[in-house]
């Protein structure tokens, strides 16, 4: 009978020793520490080989365990989403940006107190000189009344020039514009609409009546491709915005939307 | 002869008329009445409904309203004759409808807004017997209102995500609903407690959910349910788990619904419809047309199956055998002689009326929409059907026949859903922008508009007795309405 089964014949019919699980916790703690001490003192060939194999235990334990964790990719996210939609409605793409104005209890108080919180309250002052540039006519070129506009302007579609002569102020058809790019304010997102008209410049009644457009100006843009709907549910289409850029030095005008 | 009789009734009235139209009447499925009779000129709908009823030997007289080539006759005959040039050598043919008993008074009124819901609403129903109200929404409950004090009254938590559907059993003893996980919970109504664990087996969310008619067994125990996943499943509410699994179709489904005569039909975005049957789940008959993904679909006697035995007059029944046996009254008359008829709304603009039991061939192409068909309805009374589209107007088409009957513009948002009132004389319709609105299927004119509604309506329902409408949405509270 080989010595090992006397062991396991033994503890058969008697049990475990009293203290054995105790000493193998024990011995087990011990290990790492044996361990370390025979890493420490091995040198030369020996040290290599066994640092080595360290080496690679240790690697092959970190894969394990990085296998077994629970890892935040891999995991299926089953967190419920903002926006739900209705069953007919989940297979289309829906662009989300479409949505009606929640605030409209306060749109309405803001227009009761006939003023609007403009994102710009104040705007630098354009003196005439920057505004407008004197150009001389006549043969002689000694006439000074005829004035050409510097800054962007909004000229109307039905706009029909008036005879040369007549023609006191120039707006260039290089610094016109018929679309701007506003900003909703609370979609974060920035629409190209069409300019219906230009509703207030700062500087002056002058100014809005010729249509320029500077930094400030309240412009009336077409919102009907945003789908803006009022309570009663008509379509909103004009809606008003104020200009953010200088549109004469960037080519372009960038509005935030007045909601 | 009685017919003759009756004729000489009329005539009696007026004598100095000599002035006479030949009329055949015929029923709504082109049944004549009698023989054709001589009428004088000056019998307008009020003695023409005397004389139907006269010559049908109805104890109780009946409402009814006559229709003379698909319009409807509102004056006397003779008007009629000399507004449209008829000639009067010819036999009138006038068509009888039965109308309902009873008049649905047209909400008017929001008569409250119940926050509740922190997110949007998706869908609404009443119970059949129109005493509770449930609503499903994103923010993964479902909530169970008091419609008398009109508050909350049980938040049925359990989802882990949307709830895109709910259903009430026809009996009104279960609510299902199902989420965009593909679980599928049933509730106790009463106790607002969930019976049993969660149904789960679908592996994408469920598009639809429909309850086996009360008629064909009660109490009611199977439902079916349509998922995102191509799938449609039986269940059986007391043994808690799947019966049969439907499987067919190659793309989602979206629709589904339990036939009166034990047949589920689906519709799918694989662009068919498949019909099954139900104690193996084989698969009967396959419906081909549609040129695009199948939305909706509509049964002739929809309204009777969902709302089982209840009817207008509120009367509660005691024992299954006796619901099931009204109930099944209850669906052969609305029936009637002709088999079940169904209409599919399609992404193809476009919807066919079948008669699914007959063939497999369409009985009519219904083609107006300029955009696709998101929900079709019938009326409780099987003889119109609505159409919802993304086109911002809602259409009526004959029930009987297909052929189109009027448009109804007036939302300015593609419409999302529509609700026929029980008594088939009004039509609800709900929209993108945010308002409401009611239709009047007499005058074919917009009856009521019913902004309130701060986003999106996303579902309707008005309630099987008539009293309340209800509509959830994107502004997260669920509004009732009222006449």
């Amino acid at each position: 009978m080989p010595q090992g089964d006397y062991i396991d014949l033994h503890r058969k019919r008697n049990g475990y020793r009293h203290d054995h699980f105790e000493r193998k916790r024990k011995k087990e703690a011990r290990e790492v520490h044996k361990r370390s001490q025979i890493a420490q003192k091995t040198l030369g060939i020996k040290g290599k080989l066994l640092s080595k194999k360290r080496y690679a235990e240790k690697a092959l334990m970190k894969k394990t365990l990085a296998m077994h964790e629970e890892s935040s990719t891999r995991r299926k996210v089953d967190e419920v989403e903002e926006g739900a939609r209705p069953a007919y409605l989940l297979d289309r793409d829906e662009t989300t940006r479409a949505k009606v104005l929640s605030n409209t209890i306060k749109q309405k108080r803001k227009e009761k107190a006939g003023k609007w919180e403009v994102p710009l309250p104040k705007v630098r002052p354009v003196a005439e000189d920057e505004m407008f540039r004197v150009i001389r006519s006549g043969k002689r070129k000694t006439k000074q009344w005829k004035r050409m506009i510097t800054k962007a302007t909004f000229v109307g579609p039905s706009f029909t020039r008036k005879p040369p002569k007549y023609e006191r102020f120039i707006r260039p058809s290089g610094l016109r514009f018929t679309k701007a790019h506003v900003t909703h304010p609370e979609l974060k997102c920035t629409f190209n609409l069409e300019i219906i008209g230009v509703k207030k410049n700062p500087n002056g009644p002058m100014y809005t009546s010729l249509g320029v457009m500077t930094k400030g100006t309240i412009i009336e843009v077409n919102v009907s491709e945003l789908g803006l709907v009022t309570p009663a549910g008509k379509v909103v289409w004009g809606k008003y915005a104020q200009v953010t850029n200088n549109p004469e030095n960037d080519g372009c005008i960038n509005a935030v939307l007045l909601v | 002869m009685e017919v003759e009789a009756a004729a000489a009734m009329v005539m009696e009235e007026d004598r100095e008329l000599n002035k006479r139209v030949i009329c055949q009447l015929t029923d709504s499925e082109g049944t004549a009445l009698g023989a054709p009779i001589f009428l004088p000129e000056s019998a307008g709908p009020k003695e023409l409904q005397q004389l139907v009823n006269k010559l049908l030997d109805n104890e109780e007289k009946m409402p009814y309203a006559f229709y003379v080539s698909d319009h409807e006759l509102v004056v006397q005959l003779g008007l009629y004759l000399q507004k449209n040039k008829v000639s009067v050598e010819k036999v009138l043919n006038i068509v009888y409808q039965p109308q309902a008993v009873f008049r649905i008074r047209p909400v008017t009124r929001c008569s409250s807004t119940i926050a509740g819901h922190t997110e949007a609403v998706l869908s609404v129903a009443f119970s059949p017997d129109g005493r509770q109200l449930a609503s499903g929404s994103g923010d993964t409950t479902v909530r169970l209102w008091d419609l008398n004090t009109q508050t909350p009254l049980f938040t049925l938590n359990g989802h882990k995500n949307w709830v895109l559907c709910i259903a009430w059993s026809p009996d009104g003893k279960h609510l299902v609903s199902g989420s965009k996980t593909g679980e599928l919970l049933c509730w106790d109504p009463l106790t607002g407690k969930q019976s049993g664990n969660p149904l789960t087996g679908h592996k994408k969310w469920i598009t639809g959910i429909s309850w086996e008619p009360v008629h064909l067994s009660a109490p009611c125990r199977r439902f079916v349910s349509a998922s995102k996943d191509g799938d449609a499943r039986i269940w059986d509410t007391t043994l808690k788990k799947c019966v049969i699994c439907l499987t067919g179709h190659t793309l989602a489904i979206t629709c589904v619904k339990w036939g009166g005569d034990g047949v589920i039909y689906t519709g799918s975005q694989d662009c068919t419809i498949k019909m099954w049957e139900t104690t193996q789940g084989k698969l009967i008959r396959e419906l081909k047309g549609h040129g695009h993904w199948v939305n909706s679909l509509a049964l002739s006697t929809e309204y009777v199956l969902r709302t089982g035995a209840f009817d207008h007059t509120g009367k509660q029944y005691s024992s299954p055998e006796e619901m099931k046996k009204v109930a099944l009254e209850r669906y052969n008359k609305t029936k009637g002689s002709v088999p079940e008829r169904l209409v599919s709304g399609s992404d193809d603009f476009t919807m066919f009326l079948w008669e699914p039991a007959v063939s497999k061939h369409p009985k009519n192409r219904m083609t107006g929409h300029q955009q696709l068909v998101n929900h079709v309805y019938f009326s409780p009374d099987g003889l119109w059907v609505a159409s919802a589209s993304f086109d911002k107007s809602v259409k009526l088409w004959n029930g009987i026949t297909g052929n189109f009957v009027a448009a109804f513009r007036g939302h300015v948002g593609p419409v999302y859903q529509i609700s026929w009132s029980a008594d088939s004389r009004l039509l609800l319709s709900g929209s993108k922008d945010s308002t409401l609105k009611v239709w009047d299927i007499r005058t074919q004119k917009l009856k009521q508009d019913l902004p309130g509604h701060a986003d999106e309506v996303f579902a309707v329902d008005w309630s099987p007795d008539g009293e309340k409408v209800a509509s959830g949405g994107k502004d997260k509270v669920l509004k009732l309405w009222m006449g």
